[in-house]
């Protein structure tokens, strides 16, 4: 680990940095309401462009839960896309329980596929998700309580490095399996879908969707403040110090494990909030959710932004999707190329990512 | 010497007799119609085979009786004798009338002759039909054809045949020996056809069943031995598809995502060499074994350059050698998936690989499982030689042990890199050739192995061949003996959560490195 991750970079590039953030929060802010305008505005963004950028918002919240962990607490995880699809499913089950007689079938409690294959009673791990507030926090605890027991396992017998991330990526296949099975009580592997309303309003209205976006944008702000403010204080400090000697904090007297375990829970929690957030806004959550290649993207993004830095968490989270969402209609048989070429091109020549190459070139100007 | 001519002298009158009875019976077949009825039952009576074509003539209406009385049997334009199958002349015959009593004791006759017929496939399918029918009149003709079978499946079959006769039989020894008999088997059949007797013969239900439990005993015996070779044979696959990530990862310490892909490659070599030999006769046969080491260049030629162009450029720093491999195993899929479609190619099995094979207390087992069960444990075998035995090995080790040392001893450590990593990919192509014979040949081929193979080598124990071994081999069997209670899918979700629990008692594995070693 030759490359300094934590140096921190020149004021003046902290403080465009900042301002970029804000110019670009603000611009994100102005979205649903240029939607909003008449179609032949000048200024009219379509629906295609905002609910693509809610979505990328929720990747983003996704990015910056990775690099708290990988970035800050050395922890590559290969398996947060398992918290971030725990998230979208307890979401999912509260939209489920929202539509009530409203399914193919008319049940007045129990979803349509449950009906499909049989179900006479409402499982008991579903009593609840009709309550918003229980809901959302299932959303956090779920991804929360699995971090904390597979991150306790694997912390606690120094399971470090490659070995923790194989073994999260174990542990997203294990549950991408487990959620294909029907009789899981999660609807096998066709998920939910077919949502009808949240909190009242009714889903694929562009008030709704303005809604969820609002939501995603207010959550990856408050993601972004948290972390910061945490990577500030002593506790990030210590974080780092573990991330770049392990060993060293621990003779220093730290208590690696619980270090690193709370950085892992928080980190699997604005996941799932991430996953809860894009439930509603695609419309449908499966099993495919789980597969380790959507963890290993996730990673990717952090990877081009540049880990070790909040911004660069969220700016690789962006411009990833958006080369990846242009590429996939303009030639879809390259994306993959492109997307392994990232891998292999930011791991040679790009270690610190896109912001690291803006800190190199800023230098190189004033020298 | 003595003993031959006795035998035969043994064999001479029974013959006789038969011939005289079978001679005898013949010339009623063309008398009336009761004389008709009487001599099919004798010839069925006899059980000989050389009655079936002259009764099947008769049912056919190509029976032909001759002016001498001799019987011919018409063949379209020609005739032959019945019997010796001599050429006859069929200008003074006609044919033998039958009506439909005859037909009908005809066709119950034929039937029960097929049991003693020459084509085997027509025996088996007799003995079923007679198990399935189970009436105690069959009993004799089901002794006369066990006498003279020697197809050992078919035998099997005509004494569960007549074992259930013999318990339709109306006296209680004749029913008993049925019950040995059945009870002597280990199907489920013969446990059904007993319990349904049960029911019928309260007389006889602790025999019945004392037999059931003595089959179920059996059945238990056979599944548990089936289960334990499929647990082997997943775990052989296993062992094959890890055996390259343990050279790679275990002993050399290099993350490599895109093992899978190697092995993905090995199976499409399979595929390109098959259709590129199927235009040279003389090689077609055998372009599978021809295919282990064109996988093993192809898939080492891949790594080979893998490492001196881009790993060689991270060592020591594992997670970024784990996303760049991860990326070029991306790269490698999408362009193998534009070179040969997305779709399954087919790869076709050779002969001797085909069918399944019986063992004892009817165990089955697939040739080509077992072909891979033994290539894995030979693939094996050449990996710890090369390892142990060669030059090659020999630096290998050195290198790894201590790579300045070795450097100073004259070892050029770079083109050790390379080789040990080229090594380690080749074994993947070839686990790649076997699993062409038994998965589908798809772009994502690979991406199914690749967490199963860490699983095996992180189990058993990183940098070491025989825990590589013995953990495959124990993955196999404990996902095979779970399946029946858990699924196939809950099954492998339980075996991953076992082996994060087996890390917490032990983090380096079964088969943990001592000494020195341990510390890197």
């Amino acid at each position: 680990m030759s490359v300094a991750l934590s140096a921190p970079p020149p004021s003046r590039l902290r403080l465009g940095l900042r301002a970029g953030l804000g110019v670009a929060v603000l611009l994100l802010a102005a979205l649903p309401t240029l939607n909003a305008l008449p179609a032949d505005h000048a200024l009219h963004v379509s629906d295609f462009i905002v609910s693509v950028t809610g979505k990328w918002i929720c990747y983003a919240i996704l990015a910056l839960s990775l690099d708290l962990a990988w970035g800050y607490a050395g922890i590559l995880s290969l398996g947060h896309g398992a918290f971030f699809a725990l998230g979208g499913y307890a979401m999912g089950m509260h939209l489920m329980r929202l539509i009530g007689p409203r399914g193919a079938y008319g049940h007045p409690v129990l979803p349509d596929f449950m009906v499909f294959l049989g179900y006479t009673d409402l499982p008991w791990f579903w009593q609840g998700f009709q309550y918003f507030p229980y809901a959302m926090l299932m959303v956090l605890l779920v991804p929360g309580a699995l971090a904390l027991v597979v991150g306790f396992l694997a912390f606690r017998s120094r399971i470090t490095g490659v070995y923790l991330s194989i073994l999260t990526q174990a542990m997203t296949y294990a549950l991408m399996l487990a959620f294909f099975r029907n009789d899981m009580g999660f609807g096998g592997n066709n998920g939910f879908t077919d949502f009808k309303e949240l909190l009242g309003m009714p889903l694929g209205t562009p008030a709704a969707r303005a809604m969820l976006f609002y939501a995603s944008l207010v959550a990856l702000v408050g993601s972004f403040l948290i972390c910061a403010a945490l990577t500030r204080t002593k506790y990030g400090r210590v974080l780092t110090a573990i991330r770049d000697a392990e060993s060293r904090a621990r003779f220093l007297g730290y208590d690696t494990t619980q270090h690193k375990l709370f950085a892992f829970v928080l980190s699997a929690m604005l996941a799932g909030l991430a996953g809860a957030l894009y439930v509603p806004q695609v419309g449908i959550i499966n099993p495919g959710e789980f597969s380790p290649g959507n963890s290993i993207e996730a990673v990717i993004w952090v990877a081009v932004g540049g880990r070790g830095t909040l911004a660069g968490a969220v700016l690789g989270a962006f411009s990833v999707n958006a080369l990846k969402t242009w590429l996939t209609s303009a030639a879809p048989d390259l994306w993959l190329f492109v997307l392994g070429g990232l891998f292999v091109a930011v791991t040679l020549f790009l270690p610190r990512g896109l912001i690291g190459l803006f800190d190199r070139l800023r230098r190189r100007r004033a020298s | 010497m003595r003993l031959l001519f006795l035998f035969l002298l043994l064999l001479v009158p029974a013959k006789g007799r038969a011939q005289d009875a079978f001679g005898a019976a013949l010339p009623g077949l063309a008398g009336g119609f009761a004389q008709q009825v009487e001599a099919a039952e004798r010839l069925g009576a006899l059980g000989d085979p050389r009655a079936v074509p002259i009764l099947r003539a008769l049912y056919d209406g190509r029976l032909l009786r001759g002016a001498d009385g001799a019987l011919l049997i018409r063949d379209g334009e020609r005739a032959t004798v019945a019997v010796t199958g001599a050429a006859a002349d069929a200008a003074e015959a006609e044919q033998v009338r039958i009506n439909n009593r005859v037909r009908a004791v005809l066709r119950g006759v034929l039937g029960r002759l097929s049991l003693v017929s020459s084509d085997p496939a027509e025996r088996l399918a007799a003995a079923e039909a007679v198990f399935r029918s189970r009436t105690a009149e069959n009993i004799p003709l089901l002794e006369a054809a066990l006498a003279r079978e020697n197809s050992a499946r078919i035998r099997e079959r005509l004494e569960l045949a007549l074992g259930a006769s013999r318990l339709a039989a109306g006296d209680d020894a004749e029913r008993r020996a049925g019950i040995v008999a059945l009870s002597a088997s280990a199907s489920t059949e013969a446990r059904s056809v007993l319990l349904e007797a049960r029911a019928a013969v309260p007389a006889l239900s602790s025999e019945i069943d004392a037999a059931v439990a003595a089959i179920d005993r059996r059945l238990a015996v056979r599944r548990a031995a089936e289960t334990f070779f499929q647990g082997l044979s997943l775990g052989s696959v296993l062992l094959l598809a890890a055996l390259g990530l343990a050279v790679t990862f275990g002993v050399m310490g290099v993350i490599n995502m895109a093992h899978g892909e190697f092995v993905m490659l090995g199976a499409y070599t399979t595929f390109v060499m098959q259709e590129a030999l199927r235009g040279i006769p003389a090689l077609a046969p055998w372009s599978l074994p021809l295919s282990v080491p064109a996988a093993f260049l192809v898939a080492a030629a891949c790594g080979a350059a893998m490492e001196r162009g881009l790993i060689r450029h991270l060592y020591g720093r594992p997670l970024e050698t784990l996303l760049l491999t991860f990326g070029v195993g991306m790269m490698i899929q999408q362009a193998v998936r534009l070179v040969f479609g997305a779709q399954n190619r087919e790869v076709s099995s050779p002969p001797w690989m085909q069918g399944t094979l019986e063992l004892a207390f009817g165990v089955t087992v697939t040739q080509n499982r077992l072909w891979i069960l033994v290539f894995s444990l030979v693939v094996l075998g050449l990996t710890v030689a090369a390892i142990r035995l060669t030059r090659f090995g020999l630096e290998m080790r050195a290198v790894t042990q201590n790579r300045r040392i070795a450097a100073a001893m004259g070892i050029r450590t770079g083109r050790v890199d390379a080789f040990t990593f080229a090594f380690g990919s080749g074994i993947a192509g070839i686990a790649g050739v076997a699993l062409s014979q038994i998965d589908n040949v798809s772009p994502n081929l690979g991406t199914g192995y690749i967490i199963d193979s860490f699983m095996v080598v992180v189990f058993g124990g990183v940098g070491s061949l025989a825990g590589t071994l013995v953990g495959a081999m124990s993955l196999g069997v404990i996902n095979k003996v779970l399946e029946p209670y858990a699924g196939v899918v809950l099954a492998k979700v339980f075996v991953l959560v076992a082996i994060m629990l087996f890390i917490q008692r032990r983090p380096r594995g079964l088969f943990a490195l001592k000494g020195r070693a341990a510390e890197q």
